[in-house]
């Protein structure tokens, strides 16, 4: 089955009112080429479930976001998502603000199909105050009381991955996978955004396959956007753009996001990499040290 | 033998005095997040308990912590096993970790806040991070919290604005559960070293920082501090606790992180 989708043919799935999630963490491997086409896009009244990073601020700023799940936006080395927080502090987002482990424990019981994952994370904290839906069980084998995490379930899933085959087999090739194997697996539909497009038979190394994280049949779209993650990074093809954040951030103080869109943006993906220095200069940037 | 040092920086008596938090641990994940926690849990690992375990803070375990900021080209990390985020949560729920952290209020009962102030909570006056892993860290596992800046804003008068953690508060605890469950071990701050060992779980004074008075304490922490009878000074670094530092922070980056980098002994 051929999977492959121009950004905009994949991102045209999209409908409104459908809840989103978004792989990776903060500024790392985010699939922001997807999320820029979403920009471009009409549609709205998204609810966003996302380890947050400038994916959230962009989709808050240009008001796709009608309910955020979250357990924080940030963009570490800036710690303060500054377009998530005017969203924020301007009341214009509804939100479900969770521990990250109760977001991790939703995505696994929308990929496993139960209505909810029974947990004592967020016991005697606000996350349960502010999410009266979210309830608390007895259980049948103690006398305490237990929060049921319910399931996240997602209509669209979008990933950033290093490498891609036409059928969907999705290698991530950097330290971490974050928890994009439950995203795609919470999701009925799946679109990757991959830097390379390759060959199944790229797979055949036993190392390689080893960097496959869910099965062909957990992706539904496969989306050729080399850099596709900038400025979020692509570790070990290219670390997350510092400069470039750091104007996003300084966008929010002046010239706002009409200002951001419209010295990046661009029509597509080409422009938009022309406006940030090219394909050559993304893949240049130095991996963060931690 | 070890040498108490007479020439420290604050920071680096703060480092030393965290350190001291991760001590009797055994066979845990020590978490230090921020430049102080982490120069800290890593100082404890290479002296006093080598059963720690560390992370590089992205995906791998270390046998050895990591220096802070940029490092040599052929340096090689001393990798012993991918860990990556889902396996932190299988750890953290298991309870083998003590993660030493920053919060922006820190309220009477031990409860913190990471996510929002003031305003309504659908439209805060100011946003911060989010809950984080504060519910799960504070329920599943010790925590200690690290104070750059020892005041009544962090210490402050009422109850959080927004509960990340669960701490010792009576009206707050789960069916079934008892406060004792809840374990906050150190607070160290500026000024001081704390504990929530006082009647009730109230904090408690457990050494001042030198030259520091308790009456200091008392007017930046917006609620009453138990205070023993007698209270030590905080313990000097060591000058083998130094180089140790110095060693782990090539770029000094410790310097940075608690206002002016006073010296140790006020002048």
């Amino acid at each position: 089955m051929d999977k492959r989708l121009s950004a905009r043919d994949a991102v045209a799935q999209i409908e409104d009112g459908m809840t989103v999630g978004i792989g990776g963490w903060g500024p790392r491997r985010k699939p922001m080429a997807l999320v820029r086409e979403i920009l471009r896009s009409d549609v709205k009244d998204l609810t966003v479930v996302s380890y947050g990073g400038a994916d959230v601020g962009l989709l808050c700023a240009a008001g796709k976001v009608k309910k955020l799940v979250f357990a924080f936006v940030s963009l570490d080395f800036i710690p303060l998502e500054p377009y998530f927080r005017q969203a924020r502090q301007s009341g214009a987002i509804e939100v479900m603000e969770i521990d990250e482990g109760m977001m991790l424990l939703g995505l696994r019981a929308a990929a496993w199909g139960v209505p909810f994952i029974p947990t004592e994370v967020g016991l005697g904290t606000d996350v349960l105050t502010h999410n009266p839906d979210i309830k608390l069980i007895d259980s049948p084998y103690d006398d305490k009381e237990w929060v049921a995490m319910p399931a996240l379930k997602l209509d669209v899933s979008l990933i950033h991955v290093d490498r891609a085959d036409f059928r969907g087999v999705c290698q991530i090739a950097g330290p971490d996978h974050y928890l994009d194997d439950w995203f795609a697996r919470a999701a009925k539909n799946t679109i990757v955004s991959c830097d390379e497009l390759v060959d199944t038979s790229f797979f055949a190394d036993p190392a390689r396959a080893r960097e496959v994280f869910w099965e062909r049949s957990a992706t539904s779209a496969v989306v050729e956007i080399p850099g596709g993650a900038h400025p979020s990074s692509c570790s070990p093809l290219y670390g997350f753009d510092v400069a470039h954040f750091k104007a996003y951030t300084a966008s929010a103080k002046e010239g706002g996001i009409e200002g951001y869109l419209e010295k990046y943006l661009g029509a597509d993906e080409a422009e938009y990499q022309r406006n940030v220095g090219g394909l050559e200069a993304i893949r240049a940037l130095a991996l963060p040290t931690y | 033998m070890s040498t108490v040092a007479t020439d420290y920086t604050l920071a680096e008596l703060c480092i030393v005095a965290a350190a001291e938090a991760f001590r009797h641990d055994g066979e845990v994940l020590a978490t230090g997040i921020g430049v102080i926690p982490r120069l800290a849990a890593s100082l404890a690992m290479k002296t006093f308990n080598p059963d720690l375990m560390m992370t590089d803070s992205e995906s791998f375990m270390l046998s050895e912590p990591n220096p802070l900021g940029k490092r040599p080209a052929d340096f090689q990390q001393a990798n012993e096993s991918w860990m990556g985020f889902s396996r932190i949560f299988d750890n953290v729920w298991s309870g083998k970790r003590h993660a030493m952290l920053g919060p922006t209020q820190i309220d009477r009962f031990g409860q913190t806040n990471t996510s929002a102030l003031g305003g309504t909570y659908q439209q805060p006056k100011v946003m911060m991070l989010g809950a984080r892993g504060f519910p799960g860290n504070s329920i599943c596992h010790a925590n200690s919290f690290f104070v750059p800046g020892h005041n009544t804003r962090i210490f402050m008068d009422g109850e959080c604005d927004f509960v990340s953690s669960i701490g010792y508060n009576p009206a707050r605890v789960p069916r079934g559960r008892a406060l004792d469950d809840v374990d906050i071990r150190r607070v160290i701050t500026n000024l001081c070293v704390m504990d929530f060992g006082g009647p009730d779980h109230q904090i408690r004074l457990l050494s001042l920082h030198p030259g520091v008075t308790v009456d200091e304490v008392q007017e930046n922490t917006a609620y009453p501090v138990v205070v023993p009878a007698s209270v030590p000074t905080t313990p000097a670094p060591t000058v083998e606790q130094l180089a140790i530092i110095a060693a782990l922070d090539p770029h000094n980056q410790r310097a940075a992180q608690i206002a002016d980098n006073p010296p140790g002994i006020r002048a």
